[in-house]
């Protein structure tokens, strides 16, 4: 059986927590080497692609700081 | 005509480019069988330049440049090829040192991603030597209400709209200064983990709509840490977060190293020989 994570000792806190998404968006879009492929999607730098994000998910940009803490 | 190109259902059959995942200096070809790629396939290498790079199947129809914009409007999709770029990924980190590339780099072919390799062959050596025995951790920070607002509760004479409108201005005050200590916090426990760390970064802090959490994240960190080095490391860490009673620090990982391979800032021409 394998895990998303891979605990260093077995009292490790954390253990077997699966990767929350954004924070694998943090990463895998924002980062990671830029090889010139014939298709590469700067994501970070496309405009079409963050305000998309940012309508779907309410992503990225500024963190404005909110106005009720509900 | 010498040969028939057989066509099915009047539709040529979609070309395949390459989706990469990372490169690395070696993996054997047993190991890349049992790793699962973009479409549930196994990965597969091409080598080029004394590098793997490992790569996917992409169907151009799905993994095009305008199918692919189109995709990653999809939230599902994007959830989907995150988590299967990721897995490849982990996948090869936990049997050494891989250069993560950003989700979405396609090839039309083969030859192309070779190309690449041979093309920043230096620049790609010098990372995955900088990152073997070492590993990315994640510390975020959340702004822990109330801790500098003890006293945000006045007692107030006069009637109750003015009672309301003094308790709210003190009220956001207090907020206002909790946010600027929580900041100052992230601030101080950023530089206290990075002079631990090889290298540190902070990346935006996420929209509390997308991560769910309860409170304004005040530190979105990333941190390349030598493995000997990760038990001081998490015990600073536990440390950072009772020093600082402001903020909650919560630890990922370990990552691939996604935050820390050479960006566009620093132009291939002028990459120098490591000393």
């Amino acid at each position: 059986m394998t895990t998303a994570l891979a605990p260093s000792s077995a009292d490790d806190p954390l253990a077997y927590r699966p990767v929350a998404l954004v924070d694998l968006l943090d990463r895998v879009l924002a980062t990671g080497v830029v090889i010139s492929g014939d298709i590469t999607l700067a994501i970070a730098e496309v405009d079409l692609v963050r305000i998309s994000l940012r309508a779907l998910v309410a992503s990225v940009g500024a963190l404005a700081p909110p106005e009720d803490a509900g | 005509m010498s040969s028939t190109v057989e066509v099915i259902a009047g539709r040529p059959v979609p070309a395949a480019g390459a989706w990469l995942h990372g490169v690395v200096r070696d993996v054997e070809p047993e190991v890349l069988a049992t790793i699962p790629g973009m479409d549930g396939a196994p990965v597969r290498a091409v080598s080029a330049a004394g590098l793997l790079a490992v790569v996917s199947a992409a169907p151009l129809d799905e993994y095009g440049e305008q199918p692919l914009r189109r995709n990653l409007e999809d939230l599902a999709w994007l959830e989907r090829a995150a988590r299967a770029h990721h897995g490849v990924v982990e996948a090869l980190a936990r049997r050494g040192p891989v250069v993560p590339a950003r989700l979405a780099t396609v090839h039309t072919d083969d030859s192309r991603v070779a190309g690449s390799l041979a093309a920043c062959r230096a620049e790609l050596v010098a990372t995955l030597d900088r990152l073997t025995g070492r590993g990315e951790w994640g510390v975020k920070g959340y702004l822990v209400p109330g801790v500098a607002a003890a006293s945000a509760e006045p007692v107030g004479t006069g009637g109750v709209g003015t009672a309301y409108l003094r308790r709210r201005r003190a009220q956001l005050t207090a907020r206002e200064e909790g946010q600027q200590a929580a900041s100052a916090a992230a601030e101080a426990v950023h530089a206290a983990l990075c002079e631990l760390a090889v290298a540190g970064r902070r990346h935006a802090p996420q929209d509390r709509r997308l991560s769910g959490a309860s409170t304004a994240m005040v530190l979105n960190g990333a941190y390349l840490v030598d493995d000997p080095a990760l038990p001081r490391f998490t015990d600073l860490v536990a440390a950072l977060g009772s020093r600082h009673p402001g903020i909650r620090l919560e630890l990922t990982g370990p990552w691939p190293a996604y935050s820390f391979v050479a960006e566009r800032a620093e132009p291939a021409l002028t990459v120098r020989e490591p000393r």
